[in-house]
């Protein structure tokens, strides 16, 4: 391959993962999967429990190491991409530290990083400026709601301006009305810092809302079904979730998440009627 | 400001204990039979009389009373200049069993191999008594010549203060440490964090909830061991050996040796006091389980 000047956010090739490989309880988690993530791109990864997506998201964290395959990401190994911080991490816990204000907890990258106090103090105040939260820097994360401790956790996944985010289910834990708000406050974010993101979610209104393409996932062992573009153009708002578009992307990825399902029931039932 | 009202409310409660301990003292003296209960030929119920439980205010006005007839100097001088002493001694032995057992609970929770080999050391340890320790250490530490330094025969106490103190410290400051969530420690290592980063900025401040009450083991621990070590060693200038002392007076004057007991507890609750504070102070921030 030459080199190019549009270096791919992640690159996935032939990625496996077996946990406990050659034991009795081998997990074929990942299974020979390829998967290209253009800069700029939000791309959610979707499917039922046991498909590997959060394997995946790990894999291309470098948290987990890849049984088979490579990973790349802004054009160098997941683990160099980790060591040099090229991506920020939010989980569904918020995961915040109790003993740090606000405003301490979204400098703890720069902290790692060995960033001056000072400079700290300042990144930590425009970030968040960024998720509005501006006068809570010195609260402590159990005084915030939920709603706002994942905002926080976002602003520090975000605090070393890396290229990419990866999150695992982020709104998981929220409820519908704050988790609505908070896809919207996602994109805008997003679309300030212009930064990649891969989310993981098992909602498929909500992967089909924020995403480019939705990644559909299918398990046992984990891989990738069918790659869907959704067209709801880059300026998405409230009325996106009464527009057309939307309802024919959800859809869609419904029928390939119902394919894994439907394929199987099929088969049986054919296997049924040979059986006879 | 919640602060303060928190060290109010637990003083209050203290002090509202010891007052109901006092009324059942009090009660079970002005009830209780004179000589004991006795049941198939064991006595099950103490004795009640003036010499097995005199009256509080009796064992108080003592501390007010010379030590013995004709000295000039009253029990409660004695009493506090020896538990000073013992409080010294247990502060040297707390200090170092604390440095110990973190050092081994850092050491445990970095290779899984240490912890496998040493855990089962440091919990047989424990079983050996303390009596048959006292007088080894003090006849190693007599031995023990580093250049000038001579070995003080009080560091013997405080040593074995320090044996008790550390194994409290060690296990629960282990299990501290490897109590940080999973996502935690996901996040560090997805920012590349090293094991030391880790340490300092997630597993230690994770690990004060458990390092508490372990502490507070460990601060009793090391009265206890220390008290111990001057009876059994025959230190003198400590609450120990005016507990041994006083007991030999028992039947004479009965309310004297209590005198020297609560000397003791009064030393093994300023020590715990103090972690309380390092408590209060370390956890001033976090929400608490327990809402006062």
């Amino acid at each position: 391959m030459s080199v190019v000047a549009n270096i791919s956010a992640v690159e996935v090739i032939g990625a496996s993962k077996i946990f406990n490989e050659g034991t009795d309880n081998q997990v074929d988690a990942l299974l020979d999967v390829n998967l290209t993530i253009a800069p700029g791109e939000f791309v959610s990864l979707i499917g039922p429990s046991g498909c590997g997506k959060s394997t995946l998201l790990r894999l291309i964290a470098n948290l987990l190491e890849p049984t088979q395959g490579e990973i790349s990401v802004n054009g160098k190994t997941s683990a160099q991409a980790r060591l040099d911080q090229e991506y920020g991490m939010a989980f569904q816990q918020a995961g915040l530290f109790d003993w740090r204000t606000v405003s301490k907890n979204i400098e703890l990258p720069l902290e790692l990083k060995g960033w001056d106090k000072k400079k700290r103090a300042v990144r930590a105040a425009e970030m968040l400026e960024l998720v509005k939260l501006h006068d809570f820097g010195n609260m402590y994360p159990w005084q915030l709601s939920g709603g706002m401790q994942q905002r926080v956790a976002i602003a520090r996944a975000l605090a070393a301006h890396p290229p990419l985010l990866l999150m695992d289910e982020p709104f998981g834990a929220l409820d519908e009305m704050t988790r609505e708000y908070m896809q919207g406050e996602l994109l805008r974010i997003c679309a300030e810092t212009a930064t990649t993101v891969v989310f993981v979610t098992h909602s498929i209104p909500e992967a089909v809302y924020l995403s480019n393409r939705v990644v559909v996932m299918s398990p046992r062992p984990g891989r990738i079904l069918e790659i869907i573009p959704v067209n709801l153009g880059s300026k998405r708002s409230e009325l996106t979730r009464a527009a057309d578009g939307f309802f024919r992307s959800i859809t869609s990825v419904r029928e390939a998440l119902r394919g894994t399902h439907a394929d199987h029931v099929a088969s049986t039932a054919i296997r049924g009627v040979e059986d006879r | 400001m919640k602060f303060v009202r928190r060290i109010a409310y637990r003083t209050f409660m203290f002090l509202l204990t010891l007052v109901l301990l006092v009324g059942i003292w009090e009660l079970y003296k002005a009830t209780g039979p004179q000589d004991g209960g006795i049941l198939f030929g064991a006595r099950v119920l103490p004795r009640a009389n003036d010499t097995a439980m005199p009256h509080v205010s009796t064992m108080f006005s003592r501390y007010g009373r010379p030590e013995v007839r004709g000295s000039d100097k009253e029990i409660w001088q004695v009493v506090l200049s020896g538990a000073w002493f013992s409080l010294r001694l247990s502060l040297v032995g707390f200090f170092l069993g604390t440095t110990i057992g973190v050092g081994l609970a850092v050491l445990m929770a970095r290779f899984k191999t240490v912890r496998r080999g040493l855990l089962p050391y440091l919990v047989m340890s424990q079983t050996v008594p303390l009596i048959a320790l006292a007088p080894l250490v003090v006849s190693w530490g007599g031995k023990l010549e580093i250049g000038s330094f001579v070995w003080p025969r009080w560091l013997s106490a405080s040593i074995l203060g320090t044996f008790l103190a550390f194994f409290p410290v060690a296990v629960g400051t282990l299990r501290g440490l490897t109590s940080s969530p999973l996502a935690a420690v996901e996040l560090m290592s997805s920012y590349a964090a090293s094991w030391r980063q880790t340490l300092f900025k997630l597993r230690f401040p994770a690990a004060v909830p458990f390092m508490v009450p372990a502490l507070k083991l460990g601060a009793s621990g090391a009265v206890v061991g220390v008290v111990v070590a001057e009876i059994s060693t025959g230190l003198k200038g400590g609450i120990g050996r005016l507990i041994i002392e006083y007991a030999r007076e028992a039947t004479g004057d009965p309310a004297k040796v209590f005198t020297a007991v609560f000397g003791a507890a009064a030393l093994g609750l300023t020590m715990s006091g103090l972690v309380a504070f390092f408590d209060l102070f370390l956890m001033r921030n976090r929400p608490r389980e327990t809402s006062t």
